[in-house]
């Protein structure tokens, strides 16, 4: 079980962003999001404020800039969506390079774009440089229920389990000369998918009586509970601090 | 569908974080009052594995492709309650640790995929098995409907949310007709691949269907995957092409297509003669003796969806007879 600390968007290392505590680390890129999504869209210098307080953050973290940009991917779609606004917008509209777009399609594409990189990159710092038990430990810390935590924990050890299962489905498939691709062939997917949810429920009881074996009584122990120092806070709420400043100044000017 | 930041402005965003946080709770208060620690390693695995089928694409049309929500499959499994909880619980950390869904938006995301998914699938697939005949063959068929009926829902989640704070303003219309378009697609998908995997498990442990375990189904006939599937696939492709029409074809653009467009550019629309069936009671998608335009679109789609199946259904069952008396005659 090699990842069962280390999640696919980890960047292992050694840096002052690991070195904080994990709520804190949450709590911080929660307050930028939020400073971030309430930035009225015409104030470009907000933004490229907010911009540069997170490119300081990529690079205390020691986050490649590669990796950061294969992640940014999962925004495609939603790239795409932005792109397709000029044209679907309504209102009045504006000539650019011989097209006719809709300034309000145009305010839109710019507003989804500025605000979901930032976002996504603003998650990925906090993600990269934080491990499985210390982000479920922070979240325990900031309030969130214990039954969401546990459950999120057995998943997030278990992912890898049940994907691996399920690419042993596949290559058994495959090697027997099968390979689905088209909706059509889609019972074959259900039937294996079928077989690896009564897999993956059995194994779940199995774990659990495992576990009552071994003493558990409904929730885990916790070993470390020392809360941050303030300097941790300190630290970690400068980014958000300025990026509210940033969003409160411009949402008065 | 798991929508970035930036999307929805803050104040929806916000208002959506605190729904779904109540909607959460309560689902976390019903769910451990039924449930005990047992169920935690187990919900834990149920979304482990509900994750693992989100990341099966499968492509829907000319070059989209969807993937499973996976909503309406836990709420029949699990029941809804702890339906809600796995598939919210899979929001949070694809959210968190795969940066997949805007942390602003986890509010939306986890009322579009979680709790409406949920609910809706658990309340369609209980009203379709108090119609239906209480058999394995409809709590498969029920799970079918609950799927794609889910994925519908959700996408109109999606909308109401754009209407409510959305960038950009795209028309309503077309984004609403968009997205219950290409969803009503997307859902058969999810309807096929629920039912099927309900059938699955409800050939081997059929104690872990929560929703059928209320229903004495020994008595009734075991299933044939291969029948369930045609049956659903017809079934649900009836339902498909009328909700389209019920959904999709009153917001329709009213231009004139392509052909019609050109006919009118080039001046030759003029010289068209009206077709001998112009005098029919559904002439040019209308119904006469209906004076509102959209409900009368709508009717006269269905009634066409309707005969149109009627008629596909009689040329294959003739088909069919002839096929067979050819087996039969070519015997020794």
């Amino acid at each position: 079980m090699k990842t069962a600390h280390v999640h696919a968007l980890y960047v292992h290392g050694k840096s002052p962003v690991h070195d904080l505590e994990a709520h804190v680390k949450v709590a911080a890129m929660l307050l930028f999001v939020f400073a971030v999504v309430a930035t009225p869209r015409e104030a470009f210098w907000a933004f490229a404020v907010d911009a540069v307080l997170l490119a300081g953050a990529v690079r205390a973290a020691r986050i490649p800039v590669r990796f950061l940009f294969g992640r940014l991917l999962v925004l495609i779609p939603f790239v795409l969506f932005a792109f397709l606004l000029p044209f679907l917008g309504g209102g009045a509209r504006t000539e650019v390079l011989g097209l006719s777009l809709s300034i309000e399609g145009l305010w839109g594409a710019w507003t989804i774009l500025a605000k979901a990189t930032l976002g996504v990159t603003a998650s990925i710092v906090m993600a990269a440089t934080t491990e499985v038990p210390d982000i479920l430990l922070g979240l325990d810390r900031l309030r969130v229920p214990r039954l969401i935590t546990a459950i999120a924990g057995f998943m997030i050890r278990y992912l890898d389990v049940v994907l691996g299962e399920m690419h042993r489905m596949r290559v058994a498939m495959l090697s027997r000369g099968y390979d689905p691709r088209w909706i059509w062939q889609g019972r074959a997917l259900a039937t294996s998918a079928g077989s690896l949810f009564i897999r993956s429920y059995e194994r779940g009881e199995r774990v659990h009586q495992a576990m009552v074996a071994r003493g558990y009584q409904g929730h885990m122990p916790v070993f470390n509970s020392g809360s941050a120092p303030v300097g941790s806070w300190a630290r970690a709420m400068t980014v958000p601090s300025v990026a509210w400043v940033v969003t409160i100044v411009s949402l008065l000017t | 569908m798991h929508i970035p930041d930036g999307f929805i402005n803050g104040a929806t965003s916000l208002g959506a974080g605190v729904l779904a946080a109540g909607g959460l709770g309560a689902a976390l208060r019903q769910g451990s009052r039924a449930l005990k620690d047992r169920q935690i390693p187990l919900a834990g695995l149920v979304a482990a594995f509900v994750f693992a089928l989100q990341m099966l694409n499968f492509p829907v049309a000319a070059g989209t492709s969807g993937h499973l929500l996976g909503g309406a499959l836990a709420a029949v499994l699990l029941g809804p309650w702890m339906g809600i909880v796995v598939l919210s619980v899979v929001v949070i950390v694809q959210a968190l640790l795969f940066a997949d869904g805007g942390v602003s938006a986890l509010g939306l995301n986890i009322i579009n995929m979680g709790l409406l998914t949920a609910i809706v699938g658990w309340g369609a697939f209980r009203l379709l098995m108090a119609v239906l005949p209480k058999r394995t063959a409809s709590v498969v068929g029920a799970a079918v409907g609950a799927g794609w009926l889910s994925v519908i829902v959700s996408s109109l989640g999606f909308v109401v949310a754009y209407a409510l704070g959305g960038s950009g303003q795209a028309p309503i219309g077309t984004v609403l007709g968009a997205m219950t378009g290409v969803h009503s697609l997307i859902g058969i998908g999810e309807g096929l691949i629920t039912g099927v995997i309900v059938a699955a498990v409800l050939g081997v442990r059929p104690d872990l269907v929560y929703g059928a375990q209320k229903y004495d189904l020994e008595k009734s006939r075991r299933l044939t995957p291969g029948r369930t599937a045609t049956a659903g696939f017809v079934a649900l492709g009836l339902v498909v092409a009328v909700s389209l029409v019920v959904f999709v074809a009153p917001f329709a653009d009213s231009n004139p297509d392509g052909l019609e467009r050109v006919a009118e550019n080039q001046g030759f629309a003029a010289t068209a003669e009206d077709s001998v069936t112009a005098e029919s009671p559904l002439a040019d998608y209308g119904v006469s003796g209906v004076s509102d335009e959209r409900v009368g679109t709508i009717v006269a789609g269905v009634i066409g969806v309707i005969l149109v199946f009627a008629v596909g259904v009689a040329i294959l069952a003739a088909t069919r007879r002839k096929r067979s008396r050819a087996t039969s005659n070519s015997g020794p």
